[in-house]
C-alpha cells in the first residue's frame, strides 16, 4: 500500500560521475542552507511573547465563585466520578450559621483536591459538574521540583473574591455555544 | 630595544585577537547553527546573547576538575596544553597587514617572516596531533583512545594531501615565505585563479585538519561519546574545544593569505591614500576575509553530514593525493611552459 | 665562552637527558614522548647552525610523521609489564656489545672533529632553502634521484605487503 507519493524504492545503482564529483551536491546544499539563512525564525521567545491559544484550551482548572463571592461547589462529587485519571478527592462539610457569604449552598467542599500530576485536562469535570463551578481556563499548569507541590488544593483552585482576582473564562465558554 | 617592543606588542596584540576570535567564534557558531535552521539562537546573555562566550567561560572555569583514577596524571594535563600550545603558535607567521611608517620607520604588521613559514605552520600542525594523541591514550579509556586513533590517522592521511596541495602553491610562486606569497598577490592577482584545484584541495584538508564536519570523527558525539575528550572536564575541556576554534581562525587565515590574496584588495594602488591608512584598511580587508572563511566553516558544518570512517580513509588516499598529484604535475608543466623549457 | 654557547649548552643538556630518559623510563609511551623531546632539541641544534630547512623538515617529518606512528602502534599494542618479554642472557650480551661498538664509534668521530663548542651561531647560508636546493639538485643531484628511487621502491614494496592476497 502506498501511504505518501514520497516513497522512493531504494536501488543500489552506481553513481554517475558527476554524482561521483561530489561537489554539485555540496554546493546545491550549501545552497538551500544559505536560502534558510533568511527565512522567517520560528522561535516563539516564550516569557516575552505567549503564543495564541485555542478558545476552547483546556488549562489550570479554577472552582468559580458566584457574583456574590461565593464558592458554587456542593461538594456533590460528580466531577471525582467523571474524571477518568481519579485525580479529583474532595470532602463534604455542612454550611454553619454565619457563612452564607461564603458558600452557596448548604453543603460546601471542605477539601478539594486535584492531583496535576494525574490530570490528563480531558475537561470531564467541567462537563460533569451541575453547578458551574469547576472551569479549565487557559492558564498554563507551573512546573515543579516536587511531587507534593502537584497536588492543588482550594488555596489554589478557588479563584479570588475581589472583581480584579476573578479568572475570566468566558472565552471558553462563549465558544461552547452553538447559538 | 625598539624592535623587541614593537614585536612584543604584536605578539600580545596577535594573541589577544586569536583569543577573542575563538571565543566569539563559538557564540558564532550557535548563532549561525540557528539562523541555518530557523531558529534564534543564544539571545538571552546581554544584548543579542553577546555575552554568552564569558558565561560559557566562567561556566568552564567553575565546574569540577576531574582526573580519572588510572588516568597517566602528567601527560593527562599535557595534551590540553600541547593542544592550545600549537593552535596559538600558528599565528606568529600570518602577515596581518603591509607596514606600518611610525617616525619614519617601517614595521610589518606580520610577527615575523620566517623564509620557511609554510613549514613552520606544517610544523605546528604535526605537533598538534600529538595533543589528541596524548590526552586520548592517558585517559585511559576505550572510547577516548578510539577516538585518538582515528583522529590522528585522520590528521595524518590528510597532511599529506595539504602538503601536496602546497608543494604546487610553493611551484608557482617560488617562495616558501608568506609574507612573500602575499606580496606577489598584489592587486586581484591572487593565487586562487591561478591554482583553482589546489585551493579546493587545501580547503577540504584544512577542514580535516581542524576535526570540523564533515570531518568531525574524532569527536563524533552520536558514535564514540565525546571522542579523545570523553574523560576531560573543566577547563582541560574548554581548553581542548576552544583550541578547535583557534585551529579554525588560523586556517582562515592561512587560506585568506595563501590563496585569497591576504591584505591585497582590488585597486589598492588607484586609492591614492595614505600608506598607513592603506596599511590598516588591508588589514580590516584581510580580516573580512579571515571572516568569510570562518562563516564558511560553519556553513558546511551545518549543511553536511558526516563522512563513514571508510569514506573518509578513502577520499583522503585514493581521492585527493592522485589529485593532490596530478596538481603538482599540471603545474610543473605550465611553470616549465611559460619559463619557455619547451621551446 | 660559556655565555656565547648558553642556548648551545643547555639544549646539549636537555638533548642528552631525553634520550636518557628514552632509556630508562619505564612506559613504553612515556620513552616514546621523550624520544619526541628529544627530536625538538635537536631541531634546536639545526637552527643554531642556521639550517631552518633541516629544522622544520626534521620536525615534519621525525616528529610529526614517524613517531606518530610510533605511538600510535604503542597505544595499539598496549605494552605493561605482564606482556613485557624477558630476553635470553644472550641477547642482552649481543646488543651490549652492539651498543658499546656503536658508542664507540661514536665517540672517535666526535673526536676527530676537534671543536665540539661552535664559536659562534653559523652564518654560513648552507642550511637555507636556497642553497640547499642548488646543493642538491646541482652537486648531488645522482645520490638524491638515487634516494628516491630507493624511497619509491620501499613504497612499492610497502604497498606490495599491505595488497591483499587475492589468489589464495
Amino acid at each position: 500500500m502506498q501511504l505518501t507519493n514520497r516513497s522512493e524504492v531504494v536501488v543500489n545503482k552506481v553513481m554517475t560521475f558527476k554524482e561521483r564529483l561530489y561537489f554539485p551536491a555540496i554546493i546545491s546544499g550549501l545552497i538551500i542552507t544559505m536560502k534558510h539563512l533568511f527565512k522567517k525564525r520560528a522561535t516563539v521567545k516564550y516569557p516575552e511573547e505567549i503564543r495564541p491559544v485555542a478558545p476552547i484550551y483546556r488549562g489550570l482548572h479554577v472552582l468559580k465563585r458566584d457574583e456574590q463571592g461565593r464558592e458554587n461547589c456542593t461538594a456533590c462529587g460528580l466531577c471525582a466520578v467523571a474524571c477518568p485519571a481519579e485525580a479529583i478527592t474532595m470532602t463534604a462539610a455542612e454550611r454553619k450559621k454565619g457563612e452564607e457569604n461564603l458558600y452557596r449552598e448548604e453543603k460546601y467542599a471542605a477539601v478539594y483536591e486535584i492531583n496535576m500530576l494525574r490530570c490528563i485536562f480531558c475537561g470531564l469535570c467541567e462537563e460533569a459538574c451541575p453547578k458551574e463551578a469547576i472551569f479549565l481556563t487557559d492558564r498554563i499548569l507551573p512546573s515543579g521540583l516536587n511531587r507534593a507541590n502537584f497536588i492543588f488544593g482550594k488555596d489554589k483552585l478557588v479563584e479570588g473574591v475581589s472583581n480584579d482576582a476573578r479568572i475570566d473564562i468566558s472565552k471558553r465558554t462563549n465558544a461552547h455555544r452553538t447559538d | 630595544m625598539e624592535f623587541i617592543i614593537v614585536k612584543f606588542v604584536l605578539v600580545v596584540v596577535v594573541f589577544l585577537v586569536s583569543l577573542g576570535i575563538a571565543a566569539y567564534s563559538t557564540y558564532a557558531e550557535r548563532k549561525i547553527a540557528a539562523f541555518l535552521q530557523d531558529r534564534v539562537g543564544p539571545d538571552r546573555a546581554g544584548p543579542f546573547g553577546l555575552l554568552q562566550p564569558v558565561a560559557d567561560g566562567v561556566k568552564m572555569f567553575m565546574k569540577e576538575e576531574i582526573i580519572p583514577t588510572h588516568a597517566d596524571k602528567g601527560l593527562f594535563i599535557l595534551g590540553p596544553s600541547i593542544m592550545m600550545m600549537t593552535a596559538c603558535m600558528t599565528g606568529v607567521v600570518i602577515p596581518w597587514g603591509s607596514t606600518l611608517i611610525i617616525n619614519g620607520t617601517e614595521y610589518p604588521v606580520q610577527i615575523t617572516d620566517l623564509n620557511i613559514g609554510i613549514l613552520y605552520i606544517f610544523g605546528v600542525v604535526s605537533i598538534g596531533v600529538y595533543g589528541i594523541m596524548i590526552g586520548g591514550w592517558a585517559s585511559n579509556n576505550k572510547y577516548s583512545l578510539m577516538g585518538a586513533i582515528r583522529a590522528s590517522s585522520q590528521m595524518i592521511s590528510y597532511e599529506l594531501a595539504m602538503g601536496m596541495a602546497i608543494i604546487a602553491l610553493v611551484m608557482t610562486t617560488g617562495t616558501l615565505s608568506i609574507g612573500e606569497i602575499v606580496k606577489q598577490q598584489q592587486g586581484m592577482h591572487w593565487n586562487v585563479f591561478v591554482q583553482p584545484l589546489g585551493f579546493v584541495l587545501f580547503i577540504v584538508c584544512a577542514f580535516a585538519e581542524c576535526n570540523r564536519t564533515p570531518f568531525d570523527l574524532p569527536e563524533c558525539e552520536t558514535e564514540l561519546v565525546g571522542g579523545y575528550h570523553t574523560e576531560y572536564s573543566s577547563m582541560k575541556l574548554g581548553f581542548y574545544l576552544f583550541a578547535e576554534y583557534i585551529n579554525m581562525f588560523i586556517s582562515s587565515a592561512i587560506i585568506a593569505s595563501l590563496y585569497f590574496g591576504g591584505y591585497n584588495f582590488p585597486f589598492i594602488d588607484q586609492l591614492g591614500l595614505p600608506h598607513n591608512v592603506l596599511t590598516l584598511l588591508g588589514t580590516l580587508i584581510f580580516f573580512g576575509k579571515v571572516f568569510f572563511f570562518i562563516f564558511f566553516f560553519m556553513w558546511v558544518r551545518w549543511t553536511l553530514p558526516r563522512f563513514r570512517y571508510d569514506q573518509l580513509m578513502h577520499v583522503g588516499w585514493r581521492v585527493m593525493i592522485p589529485l593532490a598529484l596530478f596538481n603538482i604535475l599540471l603545474t610543473a608543466v605550465i611553470v616549465l611552459w611559460q619559463n619557455g623549457q619547451f621551446n | 665562552m660559556l655565555n656565547q654557547n648558553l642556548p648551545f649548552m643547555i639544549l646539549a643538556t636537555l638533548s642528552v637527558f631525553s634520550a636518557l630518559m628514552v632509556v630508562l623510563s619505564r612506559k613504553p609511551v612515556h620513552s616514546v614522548l621523550y624520544l619526541i623531546f628529544c627530536f625538538f632539541t635537536i631541531g634546536g641544534h639545526y637552527l643554531l647552525l642556521n639550517a631552518q630547512f633541516l629544522f622544520a623538515v626534521h620536525i615534519i617529518v621525525y616528529a610529526g610523521a614517524i613517531m606518530v606512528l610510533f605511538l600510535f602502534t604503542l597505544m595499539f599494542i598496549n605494552l605493561n609489564k605482564e606482556l613485557e618479554p624477558h630476553k635470553s642472557n644472550l641477547v642482552k650480551a649481543a646488543a651490549t656489545i652492539v651498543a658499546g661498538t656503536l658508542l664507540l664509534v661514536m665517540v672517535s668521530t666526535v673526536t676527530d672533529t676537534g671543536n665540539i663548542f661552535p664559536t659562534q651561531v653559523s652564518q654560513n647560508e648552507v642550511g637555507t632553502v636556497a642553497v640547499l636546493g642548488k646543493k642538491l639538485y646541482g652537486d648531488y643531484v645522482l645520490p638524491f634521484e638515487l634516494t628516491s628511487i630507493l624511497l619509491l621502491a620501499a613504497m612499492v614494496g610497502a604497498v606490495m605487503i599491505g595488497k591483499k592476497n587475492t589468489e589464495s
